[in-house]
């Protein structure tokens, strides 16, 4: 199996505005194409901060910095002038709790493609309904896509805002906790999904659920106080991880 | 009695006593002034009926014959035209506070909206009288019967002698009063989308409009009609600030550059001189036609903050 580089990360730091301390230090780290990479530690670890510079969440609010650089494709999307709305085009995200806008199911998972100025009713149909049967959702709500999405279940609710982040045709899904809202069965669902989803797209995924991790990923990175400790193929992680702080986190001596 | 003094202190029993009164009294106020009204108004309720008292246009106490029509229809153009004003306006500020303005610009800005609200209405029909009206007059109502005022139909709300001190003044000054409310309604209920939904947007490719447009005035958009109600409650009592420059004329006039009356400014003028039991009765009419309208109103504001309150909260 040969792997491509999607993402790399070189000496990456970030400070959140007024803080000394930075939040990420010096992480280098690389993701693969089509390929579950999931971001693993303890709160505060930095994980979350990490997920959120690939699509520069960061920027919504003054004064974060960055330094370092993060490749993706080779450009470096830190970079001042590169273009924060191609970059979510091609890097979408879901979030910890489903998002779901006060609109109707269809135009929920049609609102990117809106944005990208497809008015095209045809082609937005078919994109809506190709986006619902990747996120395993066409099913439950092909007979009532006019109605609020806020009537959903959390579960559906959570493939909804899948759908809509697919709906874009991204490169790269950043994942935040996303089932850390739900019961265990909608949870398998996303889980499943997420498995699914990489034959199309390279996942990135954070996640305080071992398990899960376990479950879902081909790599795993393992963080501790902002900094990457260790990152391998999931299996040597869970199995025999070199650092002894990944081997006392997995084994659940702290966290 | 005994059995409460042995379970509460005294001290106790007293605070409750106290603050229930204080509440009580609240609620006696509002009742005994709807009796006062009605009572006061009795004679011209009995004289006028209720809708031929509201519809007549007629106001002359000479002949000792009233009706409202005149006084609401000024009260209620007033109302909507301020509010048609001030809506967007508000709105507009409210979005450059939560999502546009740096940082240092915010509070400066807030305050100046809420400063404002502060200033006494009298002052506000001071400035317009001897400077809105004059500007109105020579300039904003020659202009627009020029340009609108050119359009069939339409163009009849704009004819008449530019004088400055008339329906479209009166308005403009009201929306510059009601701003504030509205903004800083407006303001708090934007502030209320929590921020992991504009995050979603923008994680989309969404642009500053858009996640203004799209998310967060469809989630405050409650909070916003709560806020718009509360203003127009407002506007329907102003009194000072319109009752310099709206010349207190009982007549419906198509024109909005002519002099008409409100309830308010009506009451404000012409108490002093009701000499007949029928002329003031019929004045206490009017007042009590304001007070219920009023309080249907806030009523309405109420239900609908409530709701937004309880949309956010789950």
């Amino acid at each position: 199996m040969t792997e491509q580089e999607k993402i790399r990360v070189e000496h990456l730091y970030f400070w959140y505005a007024k803080s000394k301390e930075p939040a990420l230090k010096d992480i280098n780290i690389s993701i693969y194409e089509k390929r579950v990479t999931a971001l693993i530690g303890p709160s505060g670890c930095g994980k979350t901060t990490l997920l959120r510079c690939f699509n520069r969440m960061h920027d919504l609010y003054p004064e974060n910095r960055y330094e370092g650089k993060i490749l993706l494709d080779g450009e470096n999307i830190l970079d001042k002038d590169y273009d924060l709305i191609k970059l979510r085009t091609k890097v979408g995200m879901v979030f910890q709790k489903p998002t779901p806008f006060p609109m109707s199911i269809f135009d929920n998972v049609a609102y990117g493609l809106k944005l990208r100025g497809i008015t095209n009713k045809e082609e937005l149909q078919r994109r809506v309904e190709k986006a619902l049967r990747q996120a395993a959702l066409w099913e439950e709500v092909k007979d009532r896509l006019n109605q609020p999405a806020t009537g959903l279940s959390g579960g559906q609710q959570q493939r909804l805002v899948i759908a809509r982040a697919l709906a874009v045709e991204p490169e790269v899904l950043l994942f935040d906790e996303p089932t850390s809202a739900l019961d265990p069965i909608s949870t398998a669902k996303i889980e499943e999904l997420v498995v699914q989803l990489k034959e199309s797209v390279t996942i990135l995924i954070v996640t305080h659920n071992m398990q899960q991790a376990a479950r879902v990923s081909d790599y795993t990175a393992f963080m501790y106080m902002g900094e990457l400790i260790e990152f391998d193929k999931t299996d040597i992680i869970f199995t025999s991880p070199k650092k002894k702080l990944t081997e006392d986190y997995i084994t659940g001596k702290f966290g | 009695m005994r059995g409460l003094l042995k379970k509460y202190p005294l001290s106790d029993i007293l605070f409750a006593l106290i603050s229930f009164s204080a509440s009580f009294i609240v609620l006696s106020l509002i009742i005994a002034t709807a009796l006062v009204l009605y009572d006061e108004s009795a004679l011209a309720i009995h004289r006028f009926g209720i809708l031929n008292f509201i519809f007549s246009a007629e106001w002359d106490p000479v002949r000792e014959v009233f009706g409202a029509a005149s006084s609401l229809y000024g009260t209620l153009v007033t109302t909507v035209l301020s509010l048609l004003f001030a809506i967007p306006v508000s709105i507009g500020i409210a979005i450059f506070l939560t999502e546009i303005s740096p940082h240092i610009l915010k509070t400066p800005i807030g305050i100046a909206v809420e400063m404002l609200a502060a200033i006494p209405s009298i002052i506000y029909g001071m400035w317009g009288l001897f400077t809105l009206a004059p500007i109105m007059a020579n300039y904003i109502e020659p202009f627009l019967q020029k340009t609108v005022g050119k359009i069939p139909i339409i163009g009849l709300l704009f004819q008449g002698t530019p004088q400055g001190i008339d329906l479209f003044t009166a308005s403009v000054i009201l929306s510059i009063m009601i701003t504030p409310f509205i903004t800083s309604i407006t303001r708090d209920a934007l502030n209320l989308t929590p921020d992991i939904m504009k995050e979603s947007a923008y994680a989309l490719g969404a642009t500053k409009w858009e996640v203004v447009k799209d998310v967060m005035i469809p989630y405050a958009k409650l909070g916003i009609y709560g806020g718009v109600v509360l203003a127009l409650g407002r506007a329907l009592g102003e009194t000072m600030a319109v009752a310099f420059v709206l010349g207190n004329n009982h007549q419906i006039p198509i024109s909005l550059f002519e002099a008409a009356a409100t309830i308010t400014v009506t009451l404000a003028n012409e108490f002093t001189e009701a000499d007949s039991d029928i002329y003031l009765s019929s004045l206490f009419y009017l007042a009590l036609i304001l007070f219920t309208l009023s309080f249907v109103v806030l009523a309405i504001a109420k239900f609908f903050l409530l709701k937004a309150e309880r949309g956010y909260s789950r």
